[in-house]
């Protein structure tokens, strides 16, 4: 049941001296996902770049190993800080996946959650239930959003302390068993991590998600019809491009997850449209394609003088 | 006299690696894995106290040997087993159940005969241990 390499390989084999960097890199595959990361997740250089550079630490501390250069266990607790839709929850289950691969974690699961989960509702509660979550979580990694609300600072005896606390302890002594990665928007985190010192110095890794730009928009709303199977009409697309630059400006705009919920009205608009006229003969084109008049009904287009 | 219930108990003590492996295989088959502890080990108790709620939905080992550590440092005197309990239809019951923690002294088993009418004898076993009351029978505490 456990997985290859381990603990057996190092003792039974003579360390090795020479190691083909290529073919390890191939081996373990880790390429392939970053690959996959590359093209699946528009910009977001930043956070590529880190998981990168924790790929590559990870591989050549395999190597490492199996030369019998051993050294403590790298930290890999992680926080994600960004505005609400730059991808924090996707790139988690992502660097899950890598870490699995790479044979830092040994079951590569996500197990997502936020303050409900953790902390209790009376007094001996929360402990029992935090403990809980870690249990399901060893062996993978957890995934805490919206991390701030653990702490309340306008309340002393809440008990979300508590659930930090033995978050703490675990994070410290079972480094090896347990993946932590905090996410939340970055004012709050600042504030998170000001009030709770402990966490960030126990966190070796802070990565900080940027805002995307009008064109990573663009880039995304078309993977995301790709998949979808739908496409843009020339001049849709052009009314696409000026509806992401106005949306933009407004408030509540959170990135990736607005486009998502744009293009989820504008398949809305486009079916009615479609139903309106049952007395055609309706193709396969028609079916994927969005006009420009669905994307220009959107009430982004009006003036905000009515709202 | 060391006593010998549930699987690998003629075995020397598993250490906390193979009791890993041990738990990795019983979380592979989705079995719900128990730790019981008790200090009345007569082969007839079989409803040993509970440490905890069984824990579902675990994917790691590390889970269970947290837990188990825990207990240890609370019941580090008296035996400890786990339990693995599958759930799953037709089963519905216990798959595999060994000793992880045994206390450093055990005085074993007094058997008892009892002589009853027309020289028949009944036979009995009573733990030397559980002469004391719970929670002195194992030295500490």
């Amino acid at each position: 049941m456990s997985p290859p390499g381990a603990a057996h390989s190092i003792s039974e084999t003579p360390p090795t001296r020479q190691v083909d960097l290529r073919h390890e890199f191939n081996e373990v595959g880790i390429g392939e996902v970053l690959d996959q990361l590359d093209r699946e997740l528009i910009g977001l250089r930043p956070v590529k770049t880190r998981i990168r550079e924790i790929a590559s630490l990870l591989l050549i501390e395999r190597i490492r190993k199996r030369m019998n250069l051993t050294s403590d266990v790298p930290t890999l607790h992680m926080s994600f800080t960004g505005n609400p839709g730059t991808g924090k929850t996707t790139v988690a289950l992502r660097i899950a996946s890598i870490l699995h691969r790479l044979g830092y974690v040994r079951r590569g699961q996500v197990v997502s959650v936020t303050r409900d989960e953790l902390v209790g509702q009376y007094i001996g509660h929360t402990a029992p239930k935090t403990k809980e979550i870690l249990k399901k979580a060893m062996g993978g990694v957890l995934f805490i959003d919206e991390a701030y609300y653990l702490h309340r600072p306008d309340n002393e005896r809440d008990y979300g302390q508590e659930a930090i606390e033995i978050l703490l302890q675990v994070m410290e002594t079972q480094r090896e068993d347990l993946v932590v990665i905090l996410a939340g928007y970055g004012e709050r985190m600042d504030k998170f991590f000001a009030s709770n010192p402990g966490f960030r110095s126990r966190i070796a890794h802070h990565v900080d998600f940027p805002d995307y730009t009008e064109d990573e928009l663009l880039s995304i709303a078309d993977l995301m019809l790709r998949e979808m199977n739908y496409k843009f009409s020339a001049d849709a697309r052009e009314a696409f491009v000026r509806y992401v630059s106005l949306r933009k400006t407004q408030p509540l705009f959170s990135n990736a997850r607005s486009i998502r919920n744009a293009l989820d009205r504008l398949r809305l608009r486009q079916a009615s449209r479609l139903v309106a006229d049952l007395d055609r003969v309706l193709t396969a084109d028609d079916a994927m394609s969005l006009e420009a008049s669905d994307v220009l009904a959107s009430r982004v287009f009006v003036k905000p003088i009515g709202e | 006299m060391r006593i010998t219930q549930g699987c690998f108990s003629f075995l020397p003590d598993l250490t906390d690696e193979q009791i890993s492996a041990q738990v990795q295989y019983c979380l592979g088959h989705g079995w719900a894995v128990n730790i019981e502890f008790t200090d009345d080990p007569h082969p007839r108790n079989h409803f040993w106290e509970m440490w905890g709620l069984p824990m579902f939905d675990l994917r790691d080992a590390a889970g269970v040997m947290m837990e188990l550590n825990e207990c240890r440092k609370v019941y580090g005197d008296r035996y400890i087993r786990l339990s693995a309990f599958d759930s799953s239809h037709g089963w519905e019951s216990v798959r595999l159940s060994f000793i992880v923690n045994r206390p450093k002294q055990e005085p074993g088993f007094r058997l008892n005969r009892h002589e009853v009418a027309g020289r028949r004898v009944q036979y009995t076993t009573t733990s030397y241990a559980a002469d004391r009351p719970e929670g002195q029978r194992y030295g500490a505490s």
